[in-house]
C-alpha cells in the first residue's frame, strides 16, 4: 500500500462528477479529505491523501485527470528544530490528527509523521517558531 | 505535639551536607502513602519550579556612558523601543515590547539575545543639555559593555491559571495559544503539583526578600506582584480556583542562560517571555507539608470560553484530567494540552535541588510578608 498526498484544482466549470466517491467505490482507494476550498463557478482546490496499492493510486490519477481536474502529487513534510524545543505543548493543542503529542509522564513533545496531514497549524502555533516545511 | 522546624535549623542542615531536599513531584508521589507528620520528618526542602511565557517581565539596563555624554530619551535595542524617561543612560527595555503593532520580533527575543552574549543594536536621541551634550548615538552593545543588567519582572509565577477553550466558531489567536473553533482544543498553563504558589498556597515561606532560581541564575522575590488577588475561591484542597496570587521578581540577568530565558511569539497576540523560575520551600510545620504534599488531582481551574468575548466559565477542572490530554465539556471530548513546560520545570527543580542538597544554596527567612487580603480594581471609563 502506498500513501500519497495530492492538490487537485479544479477549474471553474468542472463537470460535478463525484470524483472521491468514485475514487472509493470504482477504485477502492482510501481518501482522506485534509482541505477543501470548492465553491461553484470558481477554481477550487481540495488536498487529500489517498491510499492503495502503487498501481490503482496511478489509475486514481489518471481517473481524475480524465475529468479534466489537475491531480498533482504534494510530498510536503513538517519538520521541527527538536534541539531547541522547549516542550510547552502548545503545538500539540492545534495538532487535529494527533501527530504532535505531549508523553503523559516525561511531558515530552513527541512527532508522529505518519498521522501528520501537512494542516501547517503547528506552525502558527510554535512560540518559538521551530516548524518548517520542506517541500520534497 | 506537631513538629516545627525553622529555616536556620534547615540551612544549618544544609551547610553540614545533611539536608534531605526533595522536589515537590517527589513529596507529592510520597504523600499518596505518608502522613503531613511522616513528610515532615523525613524532607528538610521541597524544590517548586515553572517555565511559562510570562508577559511581565523586562531588563534595566545601564549601558555606560560615551564621551560626550548623552541623556538617552527616546531609544531603541535592535529597532525594538525601550524606555528612556528615567535617568541619562538608564533603560526599561519590556519583554512584550515591538517596532510595529504585528511583529513577532520583540523586547524578549532582545533580551534573550543579550542572555546569549550577542550584540545588539543601540539607537538613541536625547535634545542634548549642557550637562549631556550629545545628541545621537548609534553603536552595539552586549552584556560585558553594558553596566547592570537587571531583569525586573512585575507579574510573574501566577498561582494557577484559566483553562482557555473556545466556543465561536472561527479559530481564535490568543495569550493561551491556538484555540480551534467549536471547543477543539482547551489550553492550559501551569506546571502544576510542581508550580511554586501552589506548594505554599498561602505563601507562609514566600515573600519579600525570599531567594530563588530565576531564568539559571539567582534572584528574589521583590514584591508581591500585580494583580495579586487573595479573593480567589478556595477548592477542597485549600487551593485557589483560577488566577490569584502572582510574585515580582528581580535578578542578575547577566548570569542568567537562554536554557531558562526563552523568547517567545504567540500568533496575533505578540510577543512574551518564558521565564525559568525555582522556589526552595522549607519544610517548616506539618501544615506546610501537608501543602507540598498536593496532587494534580487536587489542583482545580475554571474552563473559561476566550472565544465569545464575555470570559464566560463553563466549568472547572482538576490538573490531573487536564494534564491526561482529554477533558470532557458538555458529552464531546477535547483535547487539551499545556503551555508551559514540564519538561523545563523539572529541570530547574532537579537543578535546585542539587544546588540544595550540595550548599550551594541557602534559604531565606522573607523580609516581609505579602498582604493577607488583596483585592482587584477594575478600571472604570469616567469620561
Amino acid at each position: 500500500m502506498t500513501s500519497r498526498r495530492f492538490v487537485l484544482t479544479f477549474p471553474p466549470d468542472a463537470t460535478g462528477e463525484p470524483i472521491t466517491y468514485n475514487l472509493i467505490k470504482k477504485f477502492d482507494i482510501r481518501v482522506n479529505i485534509v482541505k477543501a476550498d470548492v465553491s461553484p463557478g470558481q477554481i477550487g482546490h481540495l488536498v487529500m491523501e489517498m491510499t492503495a496499492p502503487g498501481k490503482v493510486l496511478k489509475e486514481g490519477m489518471d481517473y481524475i485527470r480524465q475529468q479534466n481536474v489537475e491531480c498533482e502529487p504534494i510530498d510536503k513534510k513538517i519538520s521541527y528544530k527538536r534541539e531547541l524545543c522547549i516542550h510547552c505543548g502548545a503545538c500539540s493543542a492545534v495538532c487535529f490528527p494527533g501527530a504532535l503529542t505531549m508523553g503523559r509522564t516525561t511531558a515530552e513533545l513527541s512527532f508522529d509523521p505518519e498521522k501528520c496531514v501537512v494542516c501547517e497549524l503547528c506552525l502558527k502555533s510554535c512560540p518559538l517558531n521551530l516548524f518548517s516545511i520542506d517541500i520534497g | 505535639m506537631s513538629q516545627k522546624r525553622s529555616i536556620e535549623e534547615i540551612n544549618e542542615k544544609i551547610r553540614k551536607g545533611r539536608a534531605v531536599v526533595l522536589t515537590a513531584e517527589q513529596v507529592s508521589a510520597m504523600g499518596k502513602e505518608m502522613t503531613p507528620a511522616e513528610v515532615m520528618s523525613r524532607v528538610d526542602v521541597v524544590t517548586t519550579a515553572t517555565f511559562g511565557p510570562m508577559c511581565s517581565s523586562g531588563v534595566f539596563i545601564n549601558f555606560g556612558h560615551s564621551n560626550p555624554p548623552m541623556r538617552m530619551e527616546r531609544l531603541t535595542l535592535n529597532n525594538v523601543p525601550a524606555y528612556g524617561g528615567i535617568a541619562a543612560v538608564d533603560a526599561y527595555l519590556g519583554a512584550t515590547e515591538t517596532a510595529m503593532p504585528q511583529d513577532a520580533y520583540g523586547g524578549a527575543h532582545v533580551i534573550e539575545e543579550l542572555i546569549a552574549g550577542k550584540d545588539v543594536l543601540l539607537q538613541a536621541t536625547g535634545k542634548g543639555t549642557d550637562c549631556y551634550p550629545r545628541t545621537e548615538i548609534k553603536t552595539l552593545v552586549n552584556k560585558s559593555s553594558i553596566n547592570e543588567f537587571i531583569m525586573f519582572n512585575p507579574r510573574n509565577a501566577y498561582q494557577n491559571y484559566n483553562c482557555a477553550v473556545n466556543s465561536t466558531s472561527k479559530i481564535k489567536f490568543t495569550y493561551m495559544g491556538t484555540l480551534l473553533p467549536s471547543f477543539g482544543n482547551g489550553n492550559f498553563s501551569t506546571s502544576g503539583e510542581l508550580s511554586p504558589l501552589l506548594n505554599d498556597p498561602e505563601m507562609r515561606t514566600i515573600g519579600i526578600g525570599t531567594r530563588i532560581f530565576m531564568g539559571g541564575a539567582t534572584g528574589y522575590v521583590a514584591w508581591n506582584g500585580t494583580q495579586f488577588n487573595t479573593g480567589k475561591p478556595l477548592n477542597e484542597s485549600g487551593i485557589p480556583i483560577g488566577n490569584a496570587a502572582t510574585l515580582s521578581l528581580i535578578g542578575d540577568a547577566k548570569q542568567m542562560s537562554t536554557r531558562f530565558i526563552r523568547a517567545a511569539y504567540f500568533e496575533k497576540y505578540g510577543v512574551s517571555l518564558f521565564v525559568g523560575i525555582g522556589i526552595p520551600i522549607p519544610v517548616i510545620d506539618e501544615d506546610i507539608a501537608a501543602r507540598l504534599m498536593i496532587r494534580n488531582s487536587q489542583i482545580e481551574t475554571n474552563i473559561i470560553d476566550y472565544g465569545s468575548g464575555n470570559f464566560e466559565v463553563l466549568g472547572r477542572i482538576n490538573y490531573e484530567t487536564l494534564f491526561s490530554g482529554e477533558v470532557t465539556l458538555n458529552g464531546k471530548k477535547i483535547r487539551t494540552a499545556p503551555l508551559s513546560s514540564v519538561k523545563v520545570a523539572r529541570e530547574i527543580a532537579d537543578l535546585l535541588k542539587i544546588e540544595v542538597t550540595e550548599g550551594r544554596f541557602l534559604l531565606t527567612e522573607p523580609v516581609a510578608m505579602f498582604p493577607k487580603t488583596a483585592g482587584l480594581n477594575k478600571l472604570e471609563i469616567r469620561i
